[in-house]
This record gives C-alpha cells, sequence and structure tokens, in this order.
C-alpha cells in the first residue's frame, strides 16, 4: 500500500466519501472565518444556542408542510434568524452583553419548541430528522452549504473592514458614523446562514465544531486577523480530512471523528501554541524572571 | 372522560356488571396497543402512548400521559428496554399494575455497533436486548397470551372472553407465520438479504432466514461510520442485494445514499416501530403482511 491507497483511493472509490469531503471543505472555507469574528467578539457558544433555537421553526415547519425537509429547514432558518436579530437588538438597546440575551432567547425558544412538539402529539424526533450526517450529504444538500459558502465568504470581503472596526472598536465607528448596526446585523445574518445549511447538511456537532474548534485553536498560534482565518480554514481542512480518513480505517462515526481530531488539535495548541501556549508562555516568563534579578 | 370511568367503576364495584365500561388499559406503544386491542375485543379501551406513526426512541413524557397511567387500571409495556427509564418510573411510581409483553420470551442481544458485524457504536440506548420482538409472529403468540394473562389479571370477570379471543388471535398469528414462510420460501436463501436504515428486523431474520444489513445501529441515535458504510456499499454491490427500504419513522437520508451510490432502487418503506393511522398497516397482522410483500416483491 502506498500514499495513494492511503489518502485518495477511499475518495476515488466511494461517492459518498467524495460529498462529504466537499462538505468539508465548504464548511472550512466559510465556517471557519466566522468562527473567527466569532471568538473575537466573545460569542463563541452562539453555534449551540443556535442549535436549540431552530426547533420551533422545525416544528412549524411540519406543522405546515408534514415530514418535509425543506419546509422543516426554513421552518429553521426563520426561527434562528428572529433568535439571532432580537438578540442583536436588545443587546444594542440595553446594557446587556449579548451571550447573555442569546442564552435568554435559545431557552424560550427551546421551551416554544418543545411545547409547540408536544401539543401538536407528535414523539418525532424533529430535530434528529432535520439534522444531517456528513456521511449522508446529498446533492441538494451539498448544493445548500456550497450556495451559504459562497454568499458567506464573498459578503465577509465586502464587510470585512467595517466589521473588524465594529468588533474592536464599536465606539469610534460609531464616532466616525459608521452604522455599526448594520455590520453586526449583516454579520448575524452570515452566522445563522451557516449554521443552519451546516446543521442541515451535516448535524449540530459537525458544523458548529467546525466553525468554532479551528478558529480558537488559532488564536493559539498567531496574533494578526488575517492570519488566523488563513490557519484556522486551514485546520478546519486539515481535521476534516483527517476525521473522515480516520473514520474510513477505524470504526467511529464520521462527524465525531472530525470533532474529535479538532478537539485534539487544540488541546497540542495550549500546551505547544506559538502565540499563546502554556509551554511557550512558561518559558517566557523565565526569561523575565532572569532579567528581572540582577535588579 | 374521568367521570365516565368513575361511574364505570362505580358500577363494577356495585353490580358487578360485566360489560358495564370497558377495562382501561394504557400500552406504551401502537403495536402493542393493537395486540391489546385484538385480545381485549370491546371489553377494553386502550390507549397508546407513542401513537401511530410515532418513535418510541423519541419520546417525551407530558403530564397528560402520566394521568393515562394513573386513571388506568392496567398498564402494558413492551419491555426489553423499549421503553425509557422515564416511561417505567411513571408506571411504577403510578402502583397502576403493569406486565411486560414480552415476559418469558427468548430475547436476542442486541447487535452493537450498526448491525454490520462488528463495531464500536457503544449504543446503549436499548440495553443488551433486542426489543423489536414482533418481528416474529410465532414468539407473538407468547406476547399476546402475556398480554392475555395480564388482562384476565385485571378483569378476572371476563376471563372466558378474553382466553377465547387470545385462541382467536393465535389462529390468526399462525396463519400469518405460514404466509409469510410461504412468502419468503418463494426466494432462495441465497437471495434473502435486505438492507435497511436501522436494525430492527433482527427476528424476522432469524426466523425466516433473512439477512438484514443496515447502516444505523437498533437506535435511531446512533451514528455509523465511514468504514460501516463503505463495507455495506461494497457487499450491496457484490452480493448484488436490490431490496434496500426506508422506515416510516426515521431519517432516510441514509439509506438513500447507500441506494444511490450503488446504483438501486428503494423499494419502499416498511413499518418497523410504529404502525400506520390509516391503511396499509393500522394493525399489527395487517402490517407484517404490508412489510412482508413488499419484502419479498423487491428480493424477487
Amino acid at each position: 500500500m502506498n500514499l495513494y491507497d492511503y489518502l485518495i483511493a477511499p475518495f476515488a472509490e466511494f461517492e459518498f466519501m467524495r460529498y462529504a469531503l466537499a462538505s468539508v471543505l465548504f464548511l472550512a472555507f466559510s465556517g471557519a472565518p466566522v468562527g473567527v469574528f466569532l471568538t473575537m467578539r466573545r460569542m463563541s457558544l452562539v453555534g449551540d444556542a443556535l442549535g436549540h433555537a431552530v426547533l420551533p421553526g422545525a416544528a412549524v415547519g411540519y406543522m405546515i408542510g408534514g415530514l418535509s425537509l425543506p419546509a422543516m429547514s426554513l421552518g429553521g432558518f426563520i426561527a434562528g434568524m428572529l433568535m439571532a436579530l432580537l438578540a442583536g437588538l436588545v443587546s444594542r438597546f440595553t446594557t446587556l452583553k449579548e451571550d447573555a440575551n442569546f442564552a435568554a432567547f435559545y431557552l424560550t425558544c427551546l421551551a416554544i419548541g418543545v411545547i409547540l412538539v408536544s401539543t401538536n402529539g407528535s414523539n418525532i424526533d424533529l430535530l434528529h430528522l432535520l439534522f444531517g450526517s456528513v456521511l449522508a450529504v446529498d446533492l441538494p444538500a451539498l448544493r445548500l452549504v456550497a450556495a451559504s459558502a459562497s454568499v458567506t465568504v464573498l459578503t465577509l470581503a465586502v464587510i470585512y473592514r467595517p466589521l473588524v472596526l465594529e468588533s474592536i472598536d464599536p465606539l469610534f465607528l460609531k464616532a466616525v458614523n459608521g452604522k455599526g448596526g448594520l455590520w453586526h446585523l449583516l454579520f448575524l445574518v452570515l452566522v445563522v446562514m451557516n449554521l443552519v445549511a451546516g446543521f442541515q447538511a451535516l448535524g449540530t456537532l459537525m458544523s458548529v465544531g467546525l466553525m468554532m474548534l479551528p478558529a480558537i485553536t488559532a488564536r493559539l498560534w498567531v496574533k494578526n486577523l488575517g492570519g488566523l482565518m488563513l490557519l484556522a480554514v486551514c485546520f478546519a481542512l486539515l481535521c476534516g480530512t483527517a476525521g473522515l480518513l480516520f473514520s474510513y480505517y477505524v470504526e467511529i462515526p464520521s462527524g465525531p471523528a472530525i470533532i474529535l481530531f479538532c478537539g485534539g488539535l487544540y488541546l497540542f495548541s495550549v500546551i505547544f501554541g506559538w502565540e499563546s501556549g502554556v509551554v511557550l508562555r512558561w518559558l517566557r516568563r523565565g526569561k523575565h524572571h532572569q532579567y528581572q534579578e540582577p535588579v | 372522560m374521568n367521570k365516565y370511568w368513575m361511574s364505570g367503576l362505580g358500577l363494577m364495584l356495585f353490580s358487578g356488571a360485566v360489560a358495564a365500561a370497558p377495562l382501561q388499559v394504557v400500552s406504551s406503544f401502537s403495536i402493542l396497543g393493537d395486540v391489546v386491542k385484538q385480545v381485549g375485543g370491546d371489553r377494553v379501551a386502550v390507549t397508546n402512548l407513542v401513537g401511530a406513526n410515532q418513535d418510541s426512541h423519541a419520546y417525551n413524557m407530558t403530564a397528560a400521559d402520566v394521568k393515562k397511567i394513573r386513571a388506568a387500571k392496567l398498564v402494558l409495556v413492551n419491555g426489553l428496554g423499549l421503553e425509557k427509564a422515564e416511561m417505567m418510573r411513571a408506571v411504577k411510581q403510578s402502583k397502576v399494575p403493569y406486565a411486560e409483553a414480552t415476559a418469558g420470551i427468548k430475547a436476542l442481544a442486541a447487535p452493537e455497533g450498526g448491525g454490520y458485524d462488528h463495531g464500536h457504536d457503544h449504543d446503549h440506548d436499548h440495553g443488551e436486548y433486542d426489543p423489536h420482538v414482533w418481528t416474529d409472529p410465532v414468539l407473538m403468540q407468547k406476547y399476546a397470551s402475556n398480554v392475555a394473562v395480564a388482562l384476565i389479571k385485571a378483569d378476572p370477570a371476563n376471563k372466558d372472553y378474553y382466553l377465547q379471543r387470545l385462541q382467536a388471535y393465535s389462529g390468526e398469528l399462525v396463519k400469518l407465520d405460514s404466509y409469510a414462510r410461504s412468502q419468503f420460501n418463494t426466494i432462495p436463501q441465497a437471495k434473502r438479504k435486505v438492507l435497511t436504515g436501522h436494525d430492527s428486523f433482527a427476528y424476522m431474520g432469524k426466523r425466516y432466514a433473512v439477512r438484514f444489513v443496515s447502516p444505523q445501529g437498533v437506535s435511531s441515535e446512533a451514528e455509523p461510520s465511514a468504514k460501516q458504510v463503505a463495507a455495506i456499499i461494497r457487499q450491496v454491490k457484490q452480493e448484488g442485494i436490490r431490496a434496500i427500504f426506508a422506515e416510516n419513522i426515521k431519517d432516510t437520508r441514509m439509506v438513500d445514499k447507500i441506494a444511490q451510490e450503488t446504483g438501486s432502487k428503494i423499494g419502499g418503506k416498511l413499518y418497523s416501530d410504529a404502525l400506520s393511522s390509516g391503511a396499509p398497516a393500522n394493525t399489527y397482522i395487517n402490517m407484517y403482511r404490508y412489510n412482508v410483500r413488499v419484502l419479498t416483491d423487491a428480493m424477487k
């Protein structure tokens, strides 16, 4: 067995592996940069909140359209959007922080969702039906992820500067009349779009995990924003491919395998990360002490 | 409803009237509910906690369900871990007598990890036994008689009625078994291979020598590995498995994907864990006949 057999042959033989790889690719290119902005804005847990917030929308979609995926995902998208916008608006107009509002709204949404599902007399696991798996990506799901990835990358390129300013120094942007709220809302739209498309194609764990973990890990290696995004995309691609291949050779579920690779890389970086890993910080601090001793 | 039941109870207590009010029975899911209906006839009123076209694996307990359990004279559950722990707890706490329909049936061990040959799914949702006993009509004899015993215990006055109905129903089950056997026998054993999304048909497979292959385990929660899916695709291609099925209450995307990749068509829908509310699977026997028919049609 040579390298080709190990790395390329699985994708050449099986269509489902190619589809999985393609979806990981799209998710890496659009999700990881969004994740970088989310971590920068202290919104790392928004993804999980949204995963629960789509339930009432999915339930309403189910009531109207029956067990149809498009109806349920559209409902989920609308519910997620509403929650994100409301949370964003409330944090604009009150002193509450964004994460607090997200927590408040997603818990409320979850409760509404459970009530809708139960009063409907249905014991079908809507979320489980709605959320896909990386091995079962079909062409419509792939198209959905590809479309949302393309829109995300283009929009990020257009709103990059104001968004960076808004994330780092919102007061300055306000002072020069930079329409901070607009960029913020646009960004939230991107987040929801990426996540809901990802949920439907790949499931919560995959889409949130591949969005957040590489972005968080990258922060341990570099400082500047461009480097962060580039590194996050590379990490996501690396872990995605490695996890898929691992799940192909060793019998563990693919989605968790991919995220486990991301988690492993994160732990490694916590210890050895160039920018703020434990070992390097300790070494640097040691030097510091040496400089101070003669004084 | 409640008032009706109270007055019924009153009547039964004071006059010993037999046919005054039907015995209130709660069953945990639709297939068991149908068996209770067949054995109990018009002397019982059955309420299912998990109804037709609903998934026992995704059951959420409600206060109304607890109320139903407490109002009943008898609760019937499948056992072998089909019912969620919270449901069993509510039943035990209610002090209403309950019985397990699978009591005394020799259960198969739950296949671990996707039902392919080996796996590390660690899917402990169902515990160690496979609860899908109803996919074997022969075992259903014992299942139905367990139901009858429980009914008689709760309502001894109607013993003869229940016994008579049980006998009739057993006859139907025997017919069902011979129907299934004759249908499967028209197909050479080498061709009796089926791909389903979840592993719910082990008992049927054992009884009629049908080999069921499935990427996802017994529970809807488990996720397959790429290795399993690849192995199943190879197997489907090599052995020429033509019968590929989705189930009525499950996510079908995985099966769709495998069918697409192997160039085969989905043969139809199987009813695995729940009846349908109308035709073609509104009773257990209809459901079984329907499943056997579509399975054998696809294997031919």
